[in-house]
């Protein structure tokens, strides 16, 4: 019998490399899927915080971009549980978490809180949108010659009406008392979210990258810092869109029906709008930016000097291996410029939507450097794995868990925002004075 | 506070009664907490059956010895008395009525695995006779000159 | 006055019920019994013995189905060689399916390493395995329960119920879980439970031709493997982490990693 047989290649191995001495259990198990479902909890959680800055704290400066905030956490929402099915070895099981949760283990926690966050967002558009709802509602039956579309979006809201019709000023007040008590609600449950996203990684042991308690809060503040530039950046280009658009008399991404006469294509109202919502919403980006910063600063730092038996591992990996990933990417482009950027006077709508962009690149390098950096070492301290993220796929795995999968995750959410901002218009302004 | 306020609440307690009820059909019944506890013992208890259910591929030496009397007195009276049959011969599966006959591993990679040479002082290793495969007889099979069964040249 | 009275009598019985229901609760019979069972099975390695022929990986991998050209194992043998001035290096080609045949330090990425004989002043091989705990991070970090230990103390995982999220993988402190190439769910050694539960002995065990390997009942005291943990010095792996591994170790060394 011969020992030299082909090769059956196993999870992991396409895209593992490994250096010195490594266990032969040990690859790179947890990939750019697993990168991306933090960062895309992380944008949920954050969007919904800035929205919560308006409907609870009534930050009135911020109502515009707060409705879109709420709307894109909407959209996010069924895509942070995307990485998770593209991952999963069995993926039609996933529903296991739901049925038979182990709660002693912080994964379990994704079915729960996951459905709790959606239920409260989901209630909290329906009271902020009711009286669109019950108006178009109402516009749509009177309509003469209902379209198919006009047909479909009147049984939409129909059934999104719940069977209430009822838009007087009394039922309009209640609906803001409550939706100021779901956004009031949904913050704690956003920090959950994401701070047990925090807590899979930190309370794991066996890793020593990953194994602090300071984790679910770093997790926690990075993620509102990418939640809060997600929507500066795509507020800001929705807006540019619609400015484009205004210029030729056109109206973009606000149902015709809802748009208010001249407003909608008003550039210059436009473009006020878009800036004073812009700049305000970068004064709190800074504020989370910074507590942000502390925390991992904190972690580093206490590493390096306490420096346990694993140090001498990570230290290759953090300063060594990774050196570029880390403090000139994560910290130098995605943190250190963007703060110069945001803190230097004369601040412009274009540099903060910018200063934005890098932030949400930085955010995503501190989720690569604490996922694949946690695996970049072995268990025994003396070896080291490197990721190599699939490219062109060549099987249904290396699309999976490869460029394709990854850029399947970072287009769906404008998809679905597409399609939501037809029955939820995130543009619309709201006349009413008060929140 | 009006009453409508109230009606996404009875949707939220609507999908997660389907839910339970979904959760009725689907889980197990023989699922839950076992002797061990909710931490470390919460599984399907059907699956430690199904466990002791999976077909086993090796018997041992004792099961050869039945049939096999001659070779397994000849190997025990060698070097090699502590190797167990299937190491070299495979697995015994359901042998004799399936797989009839079982292959005889002559290849020098098998061999190798104890006698090619190496300097591990602490270890049993360096008390096992070895040779360097590059240059002993590179390329044949080890059985050629030496009977597993008997594996010392001096005695033949 | 009636209804204050009856409202009261509500009040304390409705308490008194639930204590004493809780009471129920505070008192597992069945988690007593599991905590002081009849058989607890355990391993022993004795490293003095190990020669790294990789026969106990090969009739692992027999034994209980895992693909033989697959870079995945329930069990393997590491080398270990120490150099006079200190250096220690170590490998484990393929798990060590083929054995060790070549004095070549396999260092991956690195190359081969010849570290030449008059360097070296010590030399060994450590068989590892899972060690089944009796705190079993993996077990508690199992989002569905489909891994968890049986009462006599094997962990086990349950193919038809795992979802292959990786999770008691990364887990594990001793690396020894892996996703299963075939079945596609987590998978790591089972002591070979279907053997040992009808009274036989773990392939790896069975096919060690030198007695480095042996199972056994601690909880019985005239078990020979329970009588070597309890009379000589065996040492067990990565104590820190509070696992309570169940296989014990003879002649383990510092350098282990």
């Amino acid at each position: 019998m011969v020992e030299q047989i082909a090769h059956m290649v196993v999870h992991g191995e396409a895209w593992t490399v490994k250096d010195l001495f490594v266990l032969p259990n040990e690859y790179v198990y947890w990939s750019i899927q697993i990168v991306l479902y933090p960062y895309m909890t992380g944008l949920v959680a954050g969007a919904f915080v800035l929205s919560s800055l308006y409907h609870v704290f009534g930050v009135e400066k911020l109502k515009e971009i707060a409705r879109f905030a709420l709307v894109f956490s909407f959209a996010l929402l069924p895509v942070a549980m995307m990485p998770l099915l593209l991952h999963l070895q069995q993926p039609f099981r996933g529903i296991h978490v739901l049925m038979t949760p182990h709660f002693t283990s912080a994964i379990s926690a994704f079915g729960i809180v996951f459905l709790t966050y959606a239920f409260i967002v989901g209630a909290e558009i329906w009271f902020v949108y009711r009286e669109f709802i019950v108006e178009s509602l109402l516009r749509l039956e009177a309509k003469p010659n209902r379209s198919a579309g006009d047909s479909l979006l009147l049984l939409i809201y129909k059934i999104l009406s719940l069977g209430v019709r009822d838009i007087s000023a009394e039922a309009l007040e209640s609906d803001h008392k409550a939706c100021k008590f779901m956004a009031g609600l949904g913050i704690p449950v956003a920090c959950f979210l994401h701070g047990y996203a925090g807590f899979i990684f930190g309370s794991v042991k066996a890793n020593a990258l990953w194994m602090t308690p300071l984790m679910p809060v770093i997790f926690i503040m990075s993620a509102v810092v990418s939640g809060i530039a997600l929507c500066i950046v795509c507020y800001y280009l929705f807006m540019e869109l619609r400015k484009w658009a205004a210029k030729r008399g056109k109206n973009f991404f606000l149902p015709d029906a809802v748009a208010h006469g001249r407003a909608a294509v008003d550039y210059e109202h436009l473009r006020s709008i878009q800036d004073h919502e812009v700049k305000m919403t970068s004064k709190y980006l800074l504020i989370f930016m910074t507590l942000a910063i502390t925390l991992e600063m904190l972690d580093m730092i206490f590493r390096g000097y306490t420096a346990v038996r694993s140090w001498d591992a990570l230290r290759q990996v953090i300063y060594h291996k990774d050196f570029a990933k880390i403090f000139i990417m994560q910290y130098g482009i995605g943190n250190a410029l963007p703060f110069l950027m945001l803190l230097l006077p004369r601040i412009t709508a274009r540099r903060a939507a910018l200063a934005s962009v890098l932030v949400l690149f930085g955010v995503f390098m501190m989720r690569w450097n604490v996922v694949i950096g946690g695996q970049a070492f072995s268990l025994t301290f003396h070896g080291f794995m490197e990721y190599h993220m699939p490219i062109i796929p060549y099987d249904l795995e290396t699309f999976k868990e490869g460029v394709g999968g990854a850029l399947l995750v970072g287009i769906t959410p404008f998809v679905i925002f597409y399609f939501i901002n037809m029955i939820f218009p995130a543009f619309i302004e709201d006349k009413t004075a008060n929140h | 506070m009006k009453k409508h306020v109230w009606r996404p609440l009875y949707v939220v307690i609507g999908i997660v009664a389907l839910i339970l009820l979904f959760r009725m059909v689907y889980v197990p019944s023989d699922f839950g907490a076992q002797e061990r506890g909710y931490t470390f013992g919460f599984h399907r208890l059907g699956n430690e059956q199904d466990w002791k259910n999976f077909p086993a591929k090796y018997k041992n030496s004792e099961y050869c010895n039945e049939c096999h009397d001659d070779k397994y007195s000849s190997i025990k009276a060698s070097p090699h008395k502590m190797i167990q049959c299937e190491n070299c011969h495979g697995p015994a599966l359901n042998h004799p009525e399936d797989p009839e006959k079982l292959a005889i591993n002559r290849s020098r990679n098998l061999c190798i695995r104890c006698h090619s040479e190496l300097y591990m002082p602490s270890s049993g290793r360096n008390n096992i006779p070895g040779i360097d495969p590059q240059t002993h007889n590179a390329g044949m099979e080890c059985s050629e000159c030496h009977n597993p069964h008997n594996p010392s040249l001096e005695d033949m | 006055m009636k209804r204050r009275d009856f409202l009261k009598n509500m009040a304390v019985f409705v308490s008194g019920a639930t204590v004493s229901l809780s009471a129920l609760e505070f008192v597992d019979p069945k988690e007593v019994l599991a905590s002081n069972p009849e058989l607890r099975w355990g391993f022993l390695v004795d490293t003095h013995k190990c020669v790294g022929c990789g026969f106990c990986v090969k009739a692992c991998k027999t034994e209980n189905e895992i693909p033989l050209d697959a870079n995945v194992t329930r069990t393997w043998v590491e080398r270990y060689v120490i150099t006079k001035n200190g250096q220690t290096f170590s490998d484990c080609t393929k798990g060590a399916l083929n054995g060790f045949t070549s004095e070549l330090i396999d260092q991956n990425e690195s190359g081969m390493k010849l570290v030449p004989d008059k360097d070296i002043t010590e030399a060994f091989f450590v068989p590892k395995l899972c060690n089944h705990c009796s705190n079993p991070p993996c077990v508690q970090v199992c989002p569905v329960g489909a891994t968890y230990s049986t009462a006599d103390g094997v962990v086990l995982v349950d193919r038809t119920w795992c979802i292959g999220c990786g999770y008691c993988i990364m887990g594990c402190p001793y690396g020894v879980r892996f996703f299963h190439p075939v079945v596609h769910t987590a998978d790591k050694c089972t002591f070979c439970y279907h053997r040992i539960s009808k009274g036989g002995n773990t392939a790896c065990a069975q096919a060690c031709p030198f007695g480095a390997r042996s199972i056994g009942n601690l909880k019985d005291p005239d078990d020979p493997v329970t009588k070597t943990v309890l009379t000589e010095r065996v040492g067990i792996l990565r104590e820190e982490f509070g696992t309570n591994p169940n296989c014990y170790y003879l002649g383990l060394s510092k350098e282990v990693r």
